[in-house]
């Protein structure tokens, strides 16, 4: 019994709570992301935003959820019917499963893995699957070219971040993401920004692409598909596809906060005294909102155009970088231990 | 050399962060948002909204049954009835406006040569059902009771331009 309670039903225990003090709080990072969103967007264009549910909007998400919640499921007679229900769920599903390895403080990682930045680039790769299933499944024609258009789009970018993070490695020697952040620690002048910062540029717009934001959002491009791989999707399935994009952006927030930014660390060594999850929550916002004042700024890309960016400019600059770091590193005898 | 200044402006990306600058610039302005149901905006003493009926200030209907509103309104959305008064002035029996025909034109105040049917300020007159806005001459009367006041002073502030 004691063996029993020491060896197997404490730790499931333990991880589960840690599972869930990472994942409800990301559930309502995401509600009030949709709500930041909205008053971002809204300030931009002179408007107010959401302001009448609650103290300044603030239960609007809240509305919305409800909404989703409380409506029809409907799944499209000529649909598969299988397929249809597992693609949100995939989608949402990996979109969280890639936080285990995101560390938020010094020790505060729910799995301390060597291959972090594998697993996470892996998992992200994954998530293309959610959108192909859901476009295909749906059989409809809209969903299908929104589903093509997003797999292509996942596909061409993710070569140029995967350079970029090489770069990356290459000047911090490990694929752990606390160790990527502890090369880092020090002050604003040791993150990784600093020295990488036309990579910086590239992984930004990347990871715009990476995750179908404007102006890259193209798969959902209203005018002319409606609205993508998801027009079939209603209610609660619709919920996890909008859930699963929204965790997306934060966990590429986070990862562009990890490789450049410094993760945890504090910017100036005086400011070591607050706790560094706030600063990484910090720097997550702030990435978030820049995908906000990007989506207020620019129109939407044509496709022609976002392929010839990814495969003609990034992918070029970011091996030409990558080649570099490699050859400074090399040259100065630089190359970490 | 503008080869090189154009190259330079692309890879600094120097339109692209000029635009994100104004639209930052543009999150600080003040918002112009209405928040409509307890603020609105302006309306021009011509705006064409809902129909009213008005009277003289003595409590006589101005309508003296011409019919040329009936007959100028091109979604043939009136519909009078005519009968002499025991007075033996001219007076309408019945005079109904379908509102969910009217296209809001205005023709029938143009019309109108005593300034009966008007079209007022009021554009706030949504109802659950079909039925409610089949106007009949009760409505349209009582509508220009409720709102005489700013009928009146529309007419007014409009008169030098028509």
């Amino acid at each position: 019994m004691e063996l029993l309670w020491d060896g197997y039903i404490e730790p499931v225990v333990w991880i589960v709570a840690k599972i869930l003090a990472i994942v409800v709080p990301l559930l309502v990072a995401v509600a009030y992301l949709t709500y930041a969103e909205r008053k971002v967007i809204g300030a931009i264009q002179l408007r107010k935003g959401p302001n009448v549910v609650g103290p300044f909007g603030l239960l609007q998400p809240l509305a919305d959820g409800l909404k989703l919640f409380l409506k029809e499921t409907i799944i499209p007679s000529s649909a598969n019917k299988g397929v249809f229900i597992i693609a949100p769920m995939l989608t949402f599903i990996l979109a969280i499963i890639a936080w285990a390895v995101i560390p938020f403080d010094e020790g505060m990682v729910l799995a301390d893995l060597n291959v972090g930045i594998l697993y996470i680039f892996a998992i992200s790769s994954l998530g293309v699957y959610g959108i192909v299933m859901a476009g295909w499944a749906s059989n409809s024609k809209y969903a299908f070219l929104g589903a093509l258009r997003s797999g292509a789009q996942m596909v061409s970018y993710e070569i140029s971040i995967g350079l970029i993070i090489i770069s990356v490695l290459l000047t911090t020697g490990s694929l752990n993401l606390s160790d990527i952040v502890r090369g880092q620690v020090g002050g604003i002048w040791e993150w990784n920004f600093v020295y990488h910062f036309p990579m910086f540029i590239v992984f930004i717009v990347s990871i715009l692409a990476e995750t179908n934001r404007a102006p890259f959002d193209l798969p959902e491009a209203e005018a002319e598909l409606v609205s993508g791989y998801n027009v079939d999707y209603s209610a609660m399935t619709f919920a996890l596809f909008f859930l699963g994009e929204y965790a997306n952006m934060i966990l590429m927030s986070g990862l562009c906060a990890i490789l450049f930014l410094g993760g945890w660390s504090a910017p100036l060594p005086f400011l070591e005294f607050i706790p560094g999850a706030i600063w990484f929550i910090l720097k997550i916002c702030f990435v978030l909102f820049i995908f906000l004042w990007v989506r207020a700024t620019f129109p939407r890309y044509r496709y022609d155009q976002l392929m010839r960016l990814g495969w003609k400019i990034f992918l070029p600059l970011s091996f030409a970088w990558v080649m570099l770091v490699a050859t400074f590193l090399v040259v100065f005898d630089k190359v970490p231990a | 050399m503008s080869f090189i200044d154009r190259t330079a402006r692309s890879f600094l990306l120097v339109e692209l962060v000029s635009g994100m600058a104004l639209t930052l610039k543009y999150m600080f302005k003040p918002k112009v948002t209405l928040n409509y149901p307890y603020e609105k905006g302006p309306l021009s003493p011509r705006f064409r909204g809902e129909h009213a009926l008005r009277r003289y200030p003595n409590g006589e209907e101005r309508c003296i049954a011409c019919k040329l509103c009936e007959a100028i309104c091109p979604a043939q959305a009136i519909t009078i009835e005519v009968e002499p008064r025991d007075d033996g002035s001219r007076r309408t029996t019945r005079y109904d406006i379908d509102m969910t025909k009217c296209i809001y034109c205005g023709f029938c105040e143009e019309a109108c040569p005593v300034d009966a049917i008007v079209e007022g300020p009021n554009f706030e007159f949504a109802t659950e059902n079909r039925e409610e806005l089949f106007y009949d001459k009760d409505k349209l009367l009582a509508n220009g009771e409720r709102w005489e006041a700013e009928l009146a002073a529309r007419l007014e502030a409009d008169a030098p331009y028509r």
